[in-house]
């Protein structure tokens, strides 16, 4: 059976300002959506609240993962009905390394699903982190290293892919992983999220503010958010013509239809 | 670090503490002196003991001592302490066993039950084991003793070594160190007696374990530690109680003297229940180019005051605190440590990491102190505070005092709050938020606990996942 996330008349506000003002969005499982706008629209929002970050207040709409609204869920249970978010700025967690914590987060799942689960053990986890790793041409001691703590802005981008990797969403969200890096991480990561997507049927919702990501990771469908809406929704040739002409076009035709 | 799995099995920290810790047995003391403490208990404690008549008039000396100086107000209220409600004395068995066979039935289960015949099979080289006021049991391993090692309670050490023990005792802590310090100079019973010859490395550490099981009581460990030149020993101690409505009280000192070239560790894990107040003086003096480290984790007690000392005495001496403590719910922990440059040319490094959760408070209190002689001492001092809700406290009270313009000296701290960004990241794993806590806490201690030998350092996650089970939401 293939996930859904379907986000329905999606009001948010932070700190009591509203920023979302009604996104409809649905993403299935085996599709690529990919999310465009400027800055400020609500992209990042609309992401973190899709996550459940605390500090994000849904005060009008729903966000169904297969049919079931999740908006009262945590983000642990989220995480584990199969959503994932790939961070802008992930955050450094000192002291805590790769392999322990996505030993943990594997871990975490298993037992959610049966109380009863010993865990994985370290000889199978081993060899999937290695496997991984290797695919997104990540060196070995990059396992044992703290994470996200002193990672440049490229291994701190790979190192989502790789959690992205261990852990298999059914539907992943990338924000903005393009950004920072060069045109060889690049490719790696697009490759690492195209795997999965071919593999697994991943959905991704890809949030970027240029072409060249979408490159690899070909979106069949292109939205475009500003002022908190998705304004425009269209297929691959919708990024180009961005390119091409920005988002002034778009403007005027909102302040003209409004 | 403990797995996520664990956390998920635990209850809460009370219920856990009980069940593995907080357990009692039934009273089954030889003797005990009546409550309070004067002269005649001061005079009961060392005939029992069959003394000799200098060591019980150094201990009458120190009781005026402690009567004389004032309960001391700088630091955490001990003002509901009341020695009048206090047994000073409990002796558990007639008689030190060297088997565990030949300990007393039901203390034998006790130990057994906190898995101490067990560790010194697996990973030491002897153990000890403090049952209320005196040591139940001590051994060590055969080849260790051939070495010419000395590890025996400090009762048989005084007995047995005596010219050793006078040469040392009361050099390093001093009774007239402070009010408890005098305490326990004068009421001393319990703790380890270590000698360890020029050139002997011990390999696996020397553990002695102390358990309080009489409500109401004061423990007042004694231990003298003598690394003699060129030499190696890691000992390491551990210790919990039962869970009491009454206080008790554990008022420690430790003297070690680490000789020229000799290098050693004395690693705590400090686990009482939380009616126990730990009043500890401990203290080294490092002699040239020789090392002490001293790994101090406070996780459990109501209030603890301990701040443990390094006496950089000649040049090439080297000293290292890393100091960990844990306040939860209705616990001070005022930790720390000291480090004191007499010699030119000595090094010294305090870390220090504190968590405060559920209201706790925890306090870095620290002392460097560099004599007007101590040309080219350097020193560093990293003290870093974690704070889990807005409701907890953390202080720091660092004091420098130097005399010499030519010394090197590096301060840090930083308090940090959990963020909710840290905990968004990890819960967006998978992890609950529970375990995400965890998992900061360990990477806030990882620098320390990857200090600790493999085993404490489990037991230690494992200690501080029970601390952190249902603390938060």
């Amino acid at each position: 059976m293939s996930a859904t996330l379907e986000i329905r008349n999606l009001h948010v506000s932070v700190e009591g300002k509203p920023i979302l003002r009604g996104v409809n969005l649905t993403v299935r499982q085996g599709e690529i959506h990919a999310l465009m706008g400027p800055n400020g629209s609500g992209k990042s929002t609309l992401s973190n609240t899709v996550m459940g970050h605390p500090a994000y207040e849904v005060t009008e709409g729903e966000i169904l993962f297969d049919g079931v609204d999740i908006v009262g869920l945590e983000p642990d249970e989220r995480s584990r009905l199969g959503l994932f978010l790939a961070f802008q700025y992930p955050v450094a967690i000192p002291g805590v390394t790769v392999a322990n914590f996505l030993r943990h987060a594997i871990n975490a799942r298993r037992k959610a699903e049966n109380p009863e689960d010993k865990g994985i053990s370290i000889p199978e986890f081993r060899k999937l982190m290695m496997e991984k790793m290797e695919t997104l041409r990540m060196d070995r001691s990059f396992a044992g290293r703290y994470l996200n703590d002193g990672f440049s802005g490229g291994e701190k981008k790979r190192a989502e892919i790789l959690q992205m990797a261990v852990l298999e969403p059914k539907i992943a969200i990338m924000d903005e992983t393009d950004s920072g890096l060069d045109i060889d991480a690049l490719r790696i990561v697009a490759e690492g999220a195209l795997t999965l997507h071919e593999r697994i049927e991943m959905g991704i919702l890809i949030i970027t503010h240029y072409q060249r990501i979408l490159n690899y990771i070909r979106p069949q469908v292109v939205h475009i958010m500003m002022d908190g809406r998705i304004v425009e929704t269209g297929g691959p040739e919708l990024v180009e013509h961005l390119e091409e002409h920005g988002y002034d076009w778009l403007r005027e035709k909102q302040s003209n239809g409004a | 670090m403990a797995t996520a799995n664990d956390a998920e099995q635990l209850k809460g920290l009370r219920e856990r503490y009980e069940e593995q810790y907080g357990f009692r047995d039934p009273d089954s003391y030889v003797f005990r002196t009546r409550k309070g403490l004067d002269e005649e208990v001061v005079r009961q404690i060392s005939a029992w003991k069959d003394e000799p008549q200098w060591m019980l008039e150094a201990r009458l000396k120190a009781l005026e001592i402690y009567r004389r100086k004032p309960v001391p107000t700088w630091g955490p209220d001990l003002s509901d302490l009341r020695e009048d409600d206090m047994y000073f004395f409990v002796k558990p068995s007639e008689k030190e066993a060297r088997s565990w066979d030949e300990v007393p039935e039901n203390i034998k289960r006790t130990f057994d039950r906190l898995g101490i015949p067990e560790a010194e099979q697996k990973f030491l080289a002897g153990a000890g084991a403090q049952y209320d006021s005196e040591m139940v049991y001590h051994q060590i391993k055969k080849e260790l003793e051939r070495q010419g090692v000395i590890f025996k309670s400090i009762e048989q050490g005084l007995r047995e070594h005596e010219d050793l023990f006078r040469e040392y005792f009361g050099t390093v802590v001093p009774a007239t160190d402070n009010k408890y310090a005098a305490l326990n100079a004068a009421v001393w019973s319990g703790g380890s007696f270590i000698y360890v010859p020029p050139g002997v490395k011990v390999e696996m550490p020397l553990q002695a374990y102390f358990r309080l099981n009489t409500p109401s009581i004061g423990q007042f460990e004694r231990t003298l530690i003598i690394v003699d030149e060129g030499a190696f020993l890691h000992y390491v101690e551990g210790c919990t109680a039962p869970m009491y409505s009454t206080d008790s009280l554990h008022s420690g000192v430790i003297e070690i003297v680490v000789k020229r070239g000799a290098r050693s560790r004395y690693s705590t894990i400090q686990n009482w229940s939380d009616n126990v107040y730990n009043l500890v003086t401990q203290r080294a003096m490092v002699y040239g180019d020789a090392v002490h480290e001293w790994v101090d984790a406070n996780l459990g007690s109501k209030v603890t005051m301990k701040y443990p000392s390094v006496y950089l005495m000649e040049p090439g001496a080297h000293g290292e605190i890393l100091s960990i403590a844990f306040a939860g719910r209705g616990q001070i922990q005022d930790a720390g440590g000291k480090a004191v440059h007499v010699a030119p040319h000595t090094t010294s490094q305090i870390i220090s990491k504190s968590i405060s959760k559920d209201g706790g408070r925890s306090s870095y209190r620290g002392l460097l102190r560099v004599y007007p002689d101590a040309e080219g001492a350097k020193s560093t001092v990293v003290c870093d505070a974690l704070l889990l809700d807005e409701y907890s406290e953390s202080d720091t009270y660092p004091y420098i005092e130097i005399e010499n313009p030519f010394v090197s000296v590096g301060h840090e701290a930083t308090v940090s709050k959990i963020g909710d960004d840290q905990l968004f990241y990890l819960m967006s794993r998978g992890l609950s938020e529970d375990e995400a806590n965890a998992m900061i806490v360990n990477g806030f201690l990882e620098p320390l606990t990857k200090e600790l030998p493999m085993e404490y350092s489990i037991e230690m996650n494992r200690l501080i996942q029970l601390q952190m089970e249902g603390s938060i939401g």
